[in-house]
């Protein structure tokens, strides 16, 4: 039956869909087509969730080839998660686009653009939801490349966006090619791809070839701290982010760093597992620099004049969080990086989405043409309220569920750094959060608007999605407890792997 | 009449009617009567239900409502005990004062923006009273926020360069504070008990008796966390909040707001971190002695201001310090000590206030220098000033005499001589820079002619004596309210 293939699904759907949006008559339908298709996934990947959560993970053998001489999809519970969030973000961001590229994409390229953005959908669906390491590979590039066209896209508005995208796209590929080197020395030593079988002979091949094991260990870290722009690993997203198209930052900003850091999860802990002697180091490492990465993107944030650069660093800044949850190692620490990454992906993208609808109306997103902001666009304004508050985690938002779930696992845990001072620290940085929304704030609320300025109305399409999105990040501050157990639930698996390596408690 | 409704109602109407007069007042831009009647029809209602509250809780009640629960062990709840229930009477109880205050000295003034001064009240007493009746750490700290967002507004009314720079100090502090230091203690406390719920006699006996260290650590971050308490070094801003108008800096920063912050660590003192742990730790010795040296150091500071509001604002400083002192003392005398002063001294600084509110409005004087020989034109306010002077000094028949009394208790009682000591030095010394104001209004020749000097408005002078009144009044009433407030101190 077709729900026996419902792992690879929405992975395909996208994939298929994306020629097909070039085909048809203009960018609109071509919009309209990739909404649905993204509403489809959705509502599949929802159904994959709710499977993965009462019968535990998913297998899926693709064209009938057992594994490991066929390709083998897997996906287990916090898979499921980062697929619907995924999914989710593709099937409000799309209908955005259909309003915002209008200004900002050449009319002649719409439709390619659509394109581009299921390839890249699809591309990050199949990170998650494969089980080969060198599929992950392909899916990544698949991803990758379909985003440097998008953030190309951006120079009708921006000629930067050229150079952002190149600087993207050089370092990229850096990334991508440590990845391939490292894979292909495990599987030189492994002779297999399949995730579950190069963990259970890579721990043979450690005694043999313990050299060549760890530095693939250390290249694919390399490579996918590339990607989900570690510190200090991170120079090509500020630009990147700054100069897209609104709707591709939002989308880029929600999915393609949290399917990387997916795909971190799966090495570090399914591929690798704890008895690897190597894992400590790693862990150590991404603790160092989840803390600098925290301090240093929110520093930053706090001189930019530019709000998407402000918004952009403060991401840096809260994927330290998630590495810091990471770091931890526990279930309660890497359950917490879960629920950061889902709560992170939905205030992020609330408050991108406002920015787009700023940049719509006034043609800016500099911090000065924010001035009075309050009185011109009160819906935005609010909206951005709302995604501020997330983003420095005052309670009733998600962000506050977030820090909350991370402090209590620093305080549970043991580490080298006494827990209390990584909780000081996760509240400095929270204070700088404040310090770099409050600019915002404080522009758009006790600044007097700019004489003469127009601000155009904000069509629906874009209106909807952007205040839905700020009352998801209200609805998951209050009732935080689903999320909260599933992710706890995910990080249980990802953590014993089913593999008895099991995870500190 | 008050036992008609039940007081879990009484809870969420106290907030809600607050809110509804918001929604009001900001329809009624356009017609100032109109909008001021429903400000004062909103307090009084208001007024019912804390009263209703206050009575029901004074009867044995503990009301408690749940409004949402995020975590398990995580939620939004309120739960009223005599403490709380007194500061939200008081709360609820001077905003209408200072309504009418507020008309008499916006309007004196002609200030702008009278809607949103309005509007930003009605927003800020559900706070306070959301802080009041806080059934746990999670929701004091919320509304704690709150109440530091809303009346932002207030502290920058003006608008000006200086409103703004104030405003920022304002902000700055204390929600870098309440961020940095308190969040921290709240989720610690949770981490280690795996509640954040306030309980008679605390909830950290454990912790206390296996981790001495790590106790005090937490009270301290609770004690210095609360900054609308203003123990020193976190007490910058609120002398910066004196940009405000005085009705803000009147009912705010001698009621609302920094009792809030004195509330919260006598609240935690008690319901928390448990009193008899409290006495015993070494944190507690530590904070007692920062809060007694505040008490001095403030008074010193304020002897050396000229403005009369800045003055003012040292001596709140100094006189905050009294609370944090007895919550840390935590004898049963102190934590009475620091329960009555919290109603004490909101009626006797709330009078100063108003009175240099009325001086400033009738003559646009602000410094005390030039206030010599004001006393012969307006003996009203001057008269009225004395009297909450008096107050705050400890000079019976005025309320600030029992406070003082029982700190002194609190003090012999723990064979601390030298608290005493500072106690007496801090009353002199409130002599010395809160009545010379009044005396000279009265003594000295003025500097200028005082022709066409009149007498404030009444709007501003009969609320500075409805609580002058108030703290001869209290005086007498203090034995009932030292019953009423008995059961945070059952068992010490």
């Amino acid at each position: 039956m077709l729900m026996d293939d419902l792992p690879v699904l929405p992975v395909l759907l996208p994939l298929i869909a994306a020629p097909i949006a070039v085909l048809l008559p203009n960018g609109r339908a071509a919009g309209a087509w990739a909404t649905l298709i993204a509403w489809l996934s959705f509502y599949l990947a929802m159904q994959l969730t709710s499977i993965v959560a009462t019968a535990g993970t998913v297998e899926y053998a693709m064209g009938g080839w057992a594994s490991p001489l066929g390709i083998l999809y897997r996906v287990d519970l916090a898979g499921a998660i980062v697929m619907t969030l995924v999914a989710g973000m593709a099937s409000v961001t799309f209908p955005y686009a259909m309003s915002s590229s209008a200004a900002e994409i050449v009319p002649s390229q719409s439709k390619a653009f659509f394109a581009m953005f299921l390839i890249c959908f699809s591309g990050l669906m199949g990170v998650v939801a494969t089980g080969d390491a060198f599929n992950v590979f392909v899916f990544l590039e698949i991803s990758s490349l379909s985003t440097y066209t998008l953030v190309a896209l951006g120079a009708k508005r921006d000629r930067r966006a050229l150079t952002a995208a190149f600087n993207y796209l050089v370092l990229g590929t850096i990334g991508a090619t440590f990845f391939v080197i490292g894979l292909g020395l495990l599987y030189q030593v492994t002779g297999t791809l399949n995730m579950i079988d190069i963990h259970e002979k890579v721990q043979a091949a450690e005694e043999d070839y313990g050299r060549v094991v760890r530095a693939g260990y250390a290249f694919i870290m390399t490579g996918l701290a590339l990607k989900l722009a570690m510190f200090p690993l991170h120079r090509w997203l500020p630009n990147a982010y700054t100069f897209a198209p609104s709707s591709v930052t939002a989308f880029l900003a929600s999915t393609s760093t949290k399917v990387a850091i997916y795909a971190m999860l799966r090495f570090l802990f399914t591929v690798f597992g704890f008895s690897f002697g190597f894992a400590d180091v790693a862990l150590a490492v991404f603790l160092i620099l989840g803390l600098v990465g925290m301090f240093s993107g929110s520093l930053i944030a706090i001189f930019r004049r530019d709000v998407k650069m402000i918004l952009a660093y403060s991401s840096v800044a809260q994927i330290g969080y998630m590495l810091l949850g990471i770091s931890f190692a526990t279930v309660d620490g890497v359950g917490a990086a879960l629920v950061h990454v889902v709560n992170h992906a939905v205030m992020k993208a609330t408050l991108f989405l406002a920015v787009g609808a700023v940049f719509f109306s006034l043609g800016s997103h500099r911090l000065s043409a924010y001035k009075g902001l309050g009185k011109t666009m009160p819906v935005t304004t609010a909206v951005i309220i709302v995604g501020g508050l997330s983003l420095i985690g005052v309670p009733l938002t998600n962000g506050f569920i977030s820090k909350w779930a991370l402090v209590g696992a620093a305080y549970d845990s043991v580490l080298a750094v006494p827990s209390l001072a990584i909780v000081l620290m996760i509240v400095a940085s929270s204070l700088l959060a404040v310090a770099y929304v409050g600019r915002i704030v404080w522009a758009m609320l006790l600044e007097d608007p700019v004489p003469g300025v127009q601000a155009k109305p904000v069509p629906a399409l874009m209106m909807v999605p952007m205040v839905l999105m700020a009352l998801l990040c209200l609805y998951l501050g209050v009732n935080a407890d689903g999320l909260v157990d599933l992710c706890r639930q995910a990080a249980e698996v990802l953590l014993d792997s089913g593999l008895g390596y099991g995870g500190v408690r | 009449m008050f036992e008609l409704l039940p007081a879990e109602f009484a809870i969420i109407a106290s907030m809600v009617v607050p809110l509804f007069g918001f929604v009001l007042v900001t329809l009624l831009d356009g017609s100032p009567n109109i909008r001021e009647s429903v400000s004062i029809t909103t307090g009084v209602i208001t007024l019912f239900f804390t009263l209703t509250i206050f009575t029901a809780v004074g009867a044995g009640e503990r009301p408690s409502v749940e409004i949402v629960q995020m975590l398990p062990g995580l939620s939004i709840a309120f739960k009223v005990e005599p403490l709380g229930a007194l500061f939200g009477l008081i709360a609820s109880g001077l905003w209408i004062v200072n309504t009418f205050y507020s008309i008499g000295y916006m309007r004196g003034h002609g200030a702008h923006g009278q809607t949103r001064f309005y509007m930003a009240f009605c927003v800020a007493i559900p706070a306070a009273l959301g802080i009041a009746y806080s059934g746990n750490l999670l929701t004091f700290f919320l509304f704690y926020e709150a109440l530091t967002l809303s009346t932002f507004s207030l502290v920058t009314h003006e608008r000006d360069d200086a409103a703004k720079a104030g405003g920022r100090i304002y902000l700055g502090i204390l929600m870098g504070t309440s961020i940095g230091l308190l969040l921290p203690g709240v989720v610690w406390v949770y981490a280690l008990t795996g509640t954040t719920d306030f309980v008679a006699g605390g909830i950290m006996g454990e912790v206390f008796a296996n981790m001495p260290l790590i106790f005090s650590i937490i009270l301290a971050l609770f004690a210095w966390g609360t900054a609308k308490a203003a123990l020193m070094p976190f007490h910058p801003w609120l002398p910066n909040a004196m940009v405000a108008p005085t009705p803000v800096s009147a009912f705010l920063h001698a009621v609302a707001v920094v009792k809030a912050g004195v509330f919260g660590v006598l609240k935690v003192s008690v319901y928390t971190f448990g009193a008899a742990n409290v006495a015993e730790s070494g944190a507690g010795d530590v904070i007692t002695y920062v809060a007694a040296a505040s008490i001095l150091i403030a008074s010193l500071i304020a002897m050396t201001e000229d403005n009369l509001k800045a003055r003012l604002a040292y001596s709140t400083v100094s006189q905050l310090s009294y609370i944090t002192l007895g919550a840390m003392l935590a004898t049963k005398y102190g934590i009475l000590g620091g329960g009555t002063q919290i109603a004490a001294h909101a009626l006797g600084k709330m009078t100063l206030f108003m009175c240099a509110g009325a001086v400033a409005t009738a003559t646009h004087k602000k410094y005390i220098s030039q206030m010599r020989g004001l006393g012969q034109a307006m003996p009203f306010t001057f008269i009225a000033y004395i009297i909450g002077a008096c107050s705050i000094i400890g000079i019976p028949p005025m309320a600030g005499t029992w406070p003082k009394f029982l700190l002194m208790m609190s003090s012999v009682e723990t064979g601390d001589l030298i608290l005493i000591g500072v106690l007496i030095l801090s009353s002199l010394l409130n002599i010395v820079y809160l009545l010379p104001p009044a005396v000279r209004a009265f003594m000295d020749n003025p500097k200028e002619p005082v022709e066409g000097i009149q007498e404030a408005p009444a709007f501003c002078v009969v609320p500075a004596w409805f609580t002058a009144i108030g703290t001869i009044v209290l005086f007498f009433l203090m034995g009932d309210l030292i019953q009423y407030l008995q059961p945070l101190v059952e068992g010490l």
